[in-house]
């Protein structure tokens, strides 16, 4: 991580006797990327909104730079946000939206305007100056609102879930116009969304909360693959949840339906007999075995769902199920229902849940 | 034609009659003042009487005071209680609607006691205070039309959304209510304007109470000493309602249209 540019300290928020955000910590470097990941109501647009400084937190502070903010109002903190309605001025043209931080800053007009056409080159948007934004399409006002946020320099942008009421192939493209905006300008920038997808795909960082708690800070990459708790473990990514009984826990052997498999991450302080539930991403299991010392498992496939590019497979063991996603290949249909297939995974892939902290 | 469309049309008949007889029988009188003939005598005998001119004149610029005042006191407050203090909505709709359940006359009775001339605040002493008074118990009367409407104007914007925008853009209290939520609500408080015009320039009570030279009480006169000027009278202010109606009509084809609300 690049130098501390933002930095939010012991941050919580209650109201009356309801916390929405307890000992909220975190660093966020110089121009990076940083996105709060969570259901409903975890807290994370809170947090947003104590950042901006339209909610003031309980306890805690709020740093930019070298400077304290916690007591300001927001339109002293010289923050950029966007946020899910647009929230574009509908008596103003899209230019004097754009412009309006700049007037609010006193810019002179010639400055201002020349800022202005620049931001409308930056979202692609230049002959679109004059239009009011009834006259846009979601994802073109959307736009507009980031170039509004972005014409006053902000040190920090702020982005309210800006994607949600957005439909999936606009919403794909303005996410990835969003991340080479944001890179090109370098912007200190949190990113709220509760979809998993979005956030692994264009964040730096993911901070994954639940229930006003942060759970787990990391890069995607580590988010989706080494889950520190069951909540992030089951809420990042389709997990299969297989219960059994531990029965080597010096081997890490564990019985699934009577058969056995090696978990290689350890089972823990366990003993022969315990009950133990590990868990399995869809994209690890395979039907194709690579050799080596990889886990079998016989089962019958349930049900077959073709998703385009991937297919999906349920296959039933005895009283587990899984979820499994090979590879769509036309010269290779997938097998039927009913047909018995046996379940390939690699020890490293199967995920101890007992040995991680409960939510 | 079927029978339930038979129905309709008497039922349209019957209220269209109902309300325009009188209306035509109103302006028949009114081109009667030449013997044998119609002609506009009464129009003319009216609005060239130099009272007619002063009374009218007078109460609209009571009007347009009445209407500034309403436009500070309400737009502000309505904002407020919408972005705020959502809960105390039902308070204020409440208050608001005092004027239309407490007379005028009781309105106005108050203000002569509270601020005669020998009260504290002596509005009553001077003419300019009558006039004040005047303006404040208008801003009251006009009170129902004037938040309604306006808080019919908020209700379709994101108030908290755009405040919220134009706050983190840098944008003091001031800029958001006058550059941000005032023109999204303009239509809907020119259509409180014009319901207070209309109020204020036909108001008899406090006006004649308070002793001000206004439109109401002119026309009051007027009514019980000639015989063909009142019927012209109503008639120029029913045109002066009527005008002030069509105007918001028009107004309201030209509000600012939101992403919700497509042209």
């Amino acid at each position: 991580m690049a130098e501390t540019f933002l930095s939010i300290r012991g941050v919580q928020k209650s109201y009356g006797p309801n916390v929405v955000v307890q000992d909220f910590n975190l660093d966020i470097g110089r121009g990076e990327f940083v996105s709060f990941l969570g259901p409903s109501g975890c807290g994370k647009t809170t947090v947003l909104r104590i950042v901006a400084g339209f909610e003031e937190p309980t306890s805690g502070t709020i740093s930019i730079g070298d400077r304290d903010v916690t007591n300001l109002r927001p339109n002293q903190r010289n923050i950029g946000m966007v946020f899910q309605a647009y929230a574009l001025f509908p008596n103003l043209t899209v230019a004097q939206n754009i412009g309006f931080g700049l007037k609010v800053a006193g810019m002179a007009k010639a400055e201002a305007a020349r800022r202005v056409a620049e931001m409308l080159e930056l979202i692609k948007l230049q002959k679109f100056g004059d239009r009011y934004p009834y006259q846009l399409s979601g994802g073109q006002q959307q736009r507009v609102a980031l170039a509004r946020a972005l014409a006053p320099k902000p040190r920090v942008l702020l982005l309210d879930e800006p994607l949600s009421a957005l439909d999936a192939k606009v919403r794909v493209s303005l996410r990835d116009e969003i991340r080479s905006i944001q890179k090109e300008l370098g912007i200190t920038t949190i990113f709220v969304t509760h979809d998993q997808e979005e956030a692994l795909s264009i964040s730096d960082r993911v901070v994954v909360m639940s229930q006003g708690r942060m759970e787990q800070v990391g890069a995607p990459f580590e988010i989706y693959n080494f889950p520190k708790t069951r909540f992030v473990a089951s809420f990042v990514g389709t997990l299969n949840v297989l219960n059994g009984k531990v029965a080597d826990p010096a081997k890490g052997t564990i019985a699934i339906d009577g058969q056995d498999i090696v978990a290689s991450r350890g089972l823990g302080a366990t003993k022969a007999g315990d009950s133990m539930s590990v868990a399995l991403r869809p994209e690890s299991a395979m039907l194709v075995d690579l050799g080596g010392g990889r886990n079998r498992m016989r089962g019958t496939i349930e049900d077959v769902s073709f998703l385009g590019s991937v297919v999906r497979l349920r296959v039933r063991f005895t009283d587990n199920t899984i979820l499994m996603d090979t590879f769509n290949s036309p010269n290779f249909p997938p097998p039927a229902r009913g047909q018995t297939v046996t379940v390939i995974f690699a020890p490293e892939d199967v995920l101890v849940l007992d040995g991680l902290e409960a939510a | 034609m079927k029978t339930s469309r038979l129905w309709a049309w008497i039922t349209f008949g019957v209220g269209a009659a109902y309300f325009l007889l009188p209306l035509i029988a109103t302006f028949e009188f009114s081109l009667r003042m030449r013997r044998g003939v119609y002609s506009f005598d009464a129009y003319r005998s009216v609005l060239g009487d130099p009272y007619f001119q002063a009374t009218f004149f007078y109460s609209v610029l009571v009007a347009v005071f009445t209407i500034l005042l309403g436009v500070l006191l309400v737009v502000p407050t309505a904002y407020w209680i919408r972005l705020r203090m959502p809960r105390f909505r039902p308070v204020v709709e409440f208050i608001t609607l005092l004027p239309l359940v407490i007379p005028a006359i009781v309105i106005v009775f108050g203000y002569i006691r509270m601020f005669g001339s020998s009260s504290p605040l002596p509005f009553l002493a001077s003419t300019r205070g009558a006039d004040a008074l005047l303006v404040i118990g208008y801003a009251t009367l006009a009170l129902p039309y004037m938040y309604r409407a306006v808080d019919t104007g908020l209700a379709t914007i994101d108030v908290r959304t755009l405040t919220e925008a134009a706050q983190i853009l840098g944008a003091g209290w001031t800029r958001i209510v006058i550059r941000v939520i005032l023109p999204n609500v303009l239509i809907a408080v020119l259509s409180g304007a014009f319901l207070t015009f209309a109020i204020v320039i036909g108001e008899f009570t406090m006006a004649s109470l308070l002793n001000r030279p206004a439109f109401g009480p002119y026309l009051q006169n007027i009514g019980a000493n000639r015989a063909y000027e009142p019927s012209a009278l109503a008639i120029i202010a029913f045109a002066i309602t009527w005008g002030c109606m069509s105007i918001i009509q028009i107004l309201s084809r030209f509000a600012p249209k939101s992403a919700n609300q497509p042209r």
